[in-house]
């Protein structure tokens, strides 16, 4: 397991006594997504991934809003709420907070996390609840067929937008490096290694991961992450993240500009030692921020990877804390104590 | 010089002044006293939305209205027998509400020509005889505090502020309060400033002793205590009750409580008080907003906890679409309302009952749930176990509706013992419940509650959500036959619990049949100005009968029979009719309503006009 583990995140989660598989973790429910879309890649590596974390498959929920993305936990044999739009984040803040001896999930999708819900996305980060966010990113509505989303690009023609969306898309990676999230990644359905090397770190994380799913919507949006998935680019655009080495694509670099920020230049172009050497667990916030920005414009070059992986105490971890320090300061609570507190008088 | 002592049965005290003046404080402490002394006692505090309002003027006014008997008694009173005005905009904005011969303690040295211009006075009322049927006493208590306290190392400002204290220690003397308690509280509230504390006790004595001085008083009161059932009694507020309902149903639950929140007048003081009591392994979660409070709620009542999210009507506006998630997912959940005056901000510190029909039907859907409402501050505990009883029980979220009256009104309270509290635990599921198979909308025959099977129960995985499941195995359904049945089970379960709870009771001396044609019922905190305004009419030989509702949903199954057994059905409710409209609806009877939005609770006189009113008429 990665250096970057401390061990809380799942410290208090039961482990399984049984060997799992991928079989274990499929519920009954005929899975109803349209044929090719990218749920299916993601829902198959999350479950044939789960099974290595050896936990008791009874202390495991996925809790979802509304959207395509959001009926993945009926296809999860495991504890699930198919919740309501945008809220999330929030009822899982309560079960997660509650109950540390669960592994807390998230479904959402970009209009689920980002819009109607963009609120609990934030408050849910900032206070890193004990929770794995997996942001499905499809850059469109697919429940509602085809309006344009708050990742969909300037222009986007939509039934909505039929002259052009007019407004500038979110960053979900910016936004949540501003929201003080303590983990967060990007990865893409169709690249099921990397997918589930990045949810085993969110996994293990304590406190919020919020990982971006780059998913296709073959019905309203096919095609918007091709330039990712073409053989004859892909590796030219895809800047590899990985703790501890130097951020590369097959043909680019990233280093320090003589302005301050960072740029992307041709990998030939530099010795190997000006290149930028990621490093996850700065806790300055910056640099992960200016790493966010260098897929603009968009599909030039994209960083994939763990962006931001540091270590803070999750806000459960907190609560409990706070709870026993009230027990060790005045023992635990007694009804009639707390009854009579205060001035109290006898009569007859 | 030796002061007349005379007798009183009872006696209505209006403390009013600037916002910043203290007021509250200063009638928190009279209530102190006059509980420890043993008179039964209720308060009404009256303060602006604004934290402070430019000094001086009408909205910046403050009150809090105490009445102490030596009986038992059911309101804060109709109106004050003494008011004491700090300045003249508290004159000008409580003169109205005085009966004239009323005593008026006037602080004379607030009496300026900029304070009196500030709120239209051309002259001093203290001096130009518009007062003449009143009993002024000018006092200035400003100057004689800051003379009481010249040996302090105080500013002047500093020194100003304590005359709540001495107006406080005059009306002690004044009704012969104990001072113990008032000097043990300023000692613990100060006791990080020493000098502060012994400036306010020195200002208390000083109030005390100038009553005991001066002319302006030749006659001091006494209320003897009230002959109330024997027991430990404390004072507690109606938000304070309901708090500690809370936490006594997560102890007799034997659930831990987790309360989803987020800040709005006047509720948040159930949440301050929650966070108070970490000790009973309470969680208090200060969402972002309020669909997140109620959202944690719910996914913490998923998790086994017992989930309450408390606020007032806007935030139950936001919340609607949540609480219809906990009706369809069948999870317990309590839904604290402390109404206020509405549409939209209304005027968050004044109360209202305008909230009902939200409670019963606002939201999508059918998505019937328990409505219980407390009729007095104290009451709140009660109603507070009574909601979590019915939501573990049946699996559901209940709303419970109290209002700012109650909220911030208090009284003294029988403490109960924990031991005499009901056993309000439930089981979770544990295995399956249909052969080898566990089917999550498998419903109890008799309660019709479904299994409450909690994350970390092995062998029991399933999901829930908010599309309509199938009857039994909770799996996503269409179907519409099953939709149909759903809707119904779902109403059938709420309106099951009606043989749960007591019959609606009628107080009625003589008896049905007795020959009383007139019921006066209401709701919610409207009991205590109902039952005192019955009293008055009793007390004047009328005839008239009272019963009060506390399960608004489900209905007491013997409503419609109450009803229909008195020829005349009077419904006083702070809204505009909304009980009435249910109550018409639902058993064809002609109610007769009587309906004021002030912001304001009843009056027991004005009700005892309008209970007559119904008596005398055809």
């Amino acid at each position: 397991m990665s250096e970057l583990l401390n061990g809380r995140g799942l410290s208090l989660v039961p482990k399984s006594d049984v060997k799992q598989s991928m079989k274990d973790y499929k519920s009954d429910q005929e899975v109803r997504w349209c044929p090719g879309c990218g749920d299916y890649a993601i829902l198959a590596a999350v479950q044939s991934f789960v099974p290595e974390l050896g936990l008791k498959r009874e202390n495991m929920v996925f809790v979802s809003g509304i959207g395509c993305s959001s009926r993945f936990p009926y296809y999860m044999n495991t504890y699930g709420f198919h919740s309501i739009h945008g809220r999330a984040p929030a009822i899982a803040t309560g079960l997660a907070a509650s109950r540390p001896d669960l592994s807390v999930w998230v479904i959402t999708g970009d209009g689920d996390s980002l819009s109607i819900g963009g609120n609990h996305l934030i408050h849910a980060l900032r206070r890193n609840v004990n929770l794995n966010i997996l942001l499905f990113n499809n850059r469109i509505y697919g429940l509602t067929k085809g309006q344009y989303s708050p990742t969909s690009e300037v222009g986007k023609i939509t039934k909505s937008t039929p002259m052009g969306s007019l407004d500038k898309p979110f960053n979900p990676i910016s936004l949540a490096i501003g929201a003080e999230a303590s983990f967060v990644a990007r990865t893409i359905d169709s690249d099921r290694k990397h997918l589930q090397s990045v949810l085993r770190e969110a996994a293990e994380h304590n406190g919020t991961s919020l990982v971006e799913i780059y998913q296709n919507c073959n019905i309203f949006n096919d095609g918007a992450f091709d330039q990712l998935k073409d053989p004859e680019q892909r590796d030219d655009i895809t800047l590899r993240l990985e703790h501890g080495r130097p951020i590369v694509s097959a043909s680019k670099a990233v280093r320090r500009a003589a302005d301050g920020g960072i740029e992307v230049v041709d990998r030939a172009s530099v010795a190997e030692d000006e290149i930028l050497v990621h490093d996850a667990h700065r806790a300055d916030p910056s640099l992960a921020f200016a790493l966010s920005r260098l897929d603009e414009p968009a599909f030039e070059h994209v960083p994939i990877g763990i962006f931001r992986s540091v270590d803070r105490p999750s806000y459960d971890e907190l609560m409990a804390a706070q709870l026993e320090e009230a027990v060790a300061q005045g023992g635990p609570g007694d009804l009639d104590g707390l009854l009579l507190s205060g001035d109290t008088w006898r009569i007859g | 010089m030796t002061k007349q002592v005379q007798q009183l049965d009872r006696v209505i005290i209006r403390f009013a002044g600037d916002s910043g003046d203290g007021m509250q404080l200063t009638g928190d402490r009279f209530t102190a006293g006059t509980a420890e002394f043993g008179n039964d006692l209720s308060t009404l505090p009256n303060f602006p939305a604004e934290i402070r309002a430019p000094a001086g003027t009408l909205p910046g006014v403050s009150s809090f209205q105490l009445h102490f008997a030596d009986h038992d008694i059911l309101t804060p009173g109709d109106a004050p027998n003494v008011l004491v005005a700090m300045n003249p905009a508290a004159l000008k904005a409580n003169l109205g509400d005085l009966p004239r011969g009323a005593d008026i303690i006037a602080n004379t040295d607030e009496f300026t020509k900029r304070n009196l211009q500030k709120v239209g006075y051309d002259a001093s009322p203290l001096e130009d005889g518009s007062l003449a049927e009143w009993r002024v006493h000018a006092v200035p208590l400003t100057s004689l505090t800051v003379k009481a306290l010249e040996g302090f190392e105080l500013s002047k400002k500093d020194a100003e502020r304590s005359k709540n204290m001495f107006a406080l220690g005059l009306l002690s003397w004044l009704y012969h309060r104990p001072t113990e308690a008032t000097v043990s509280f300023l000692e613990t509230k100060f006791a990080k400033k020493p000098d502060i504390a012994k400036a306010n006790i020195a200002a208390f004595t000083a109030g005390w002793n100038y009553g005991e001085t001066t002319e302006s008083f030749s006659v001091s009161y006494e209320v003897k205590p009230a002959k109330l059932p024997a027991g430990v009694y404390r004072n507690i507020s109606g938000n304070q009750a309901l708090a500690y309902g809370l936490i006594a149903a997560s102890v007799q639950a034997r659930l831990p409580l987790f309360l989803g929140s987020y800040p709005i007048t006047p509720a948040s003081d159930i949440l301050h008080e929650l966070s108070k009591h970490k000790r009973f392994g309470i969680r208090t979660f200060q969402a972002e907003d309020e669909i997140a409070g109620v959202g944690a709620a719910l996914g913490a009542s998923f998790g086994g906890a017992l989930g309450v999210t408390t606020t007032s009507g806007p935030g139950v506006a936001l919340k609607a679409e949540t609480v219809g998630l906990a009706v369809m997912t069948e999870l317990p959940l309590i839904v604290v309302d402390v109404q206020r005056s509405g549409p939209s901000t209304g005027m968050p510190t004044k109360t209202e009952q305008t909230d009902l029909l939200m409670a019963l039907y606002g939201r999508n859907g059918e998505s019937p749930l328990p409505v219980v409402a407390p009729m007095s501050p104290s009451d709140c505990f009660d109603a507070a176990v009574e909601a979590a009883r019915l939501a573990v029980k049946y699996r559901t979220p209940v709303m419970l509706l109290s209002d700012g009256y109650l909220a911030n009104g208090s009284e003294p309270w029988k403490v109960p013992a924990a031991a005499d509290l009901p056993d309000i635990s439930t089981e979770f599921a544990a295995g399956p419940n249909d052969g080898e198979a566990f089917l999550p909308y498998l419903r109890d025959p008799e309660t019709l509650a479904r299994p409450w099977a909690v994350p970390g129960t092995a062998g029991l995985e399933h999901r829930i959500g908010g599309i309509e499941k199938a009857d039994g195995t909770g799996n996503i359904s269409y179907d519409p036959d099953n939709h149909d049945r759903m809707v119904r089970l779902r109403q059938a379960k709420i309106d099951g619990i009606a043989k749960d709870i007591p019959a609606l009771e009628v107080d009625d001396p003589d008896g049905p049949g007795g020959g009383t044609r007139v019921l006066v019922l209401g709701w919610g905190s409207t009991y205590g100005p109902i039952a005192a305004a019955v009293r008055r009419i009793r007390a004047s030989g009328g005839k008239v009968a009272q019963a009060h509702l506390r399960h608004l949903s489900p209905l007491p199954a013997n409503t419609g029979e109450v009803l229909k057994s008195y020829d005349k059905v009077l419904l006083p409710e702070i809204n505009l009719g909304q009980l009435a409209l249910l109550l018409r609806a639902r058993f064809l009877v002609d109610i007769i309503s009587y309906n004021r939005v002030r912001g304001l609770p009843f009056k027991a006189e004005e009700l005892a006009g309008v209970i007559q009113d119904v008596i005398d008429s055809e």
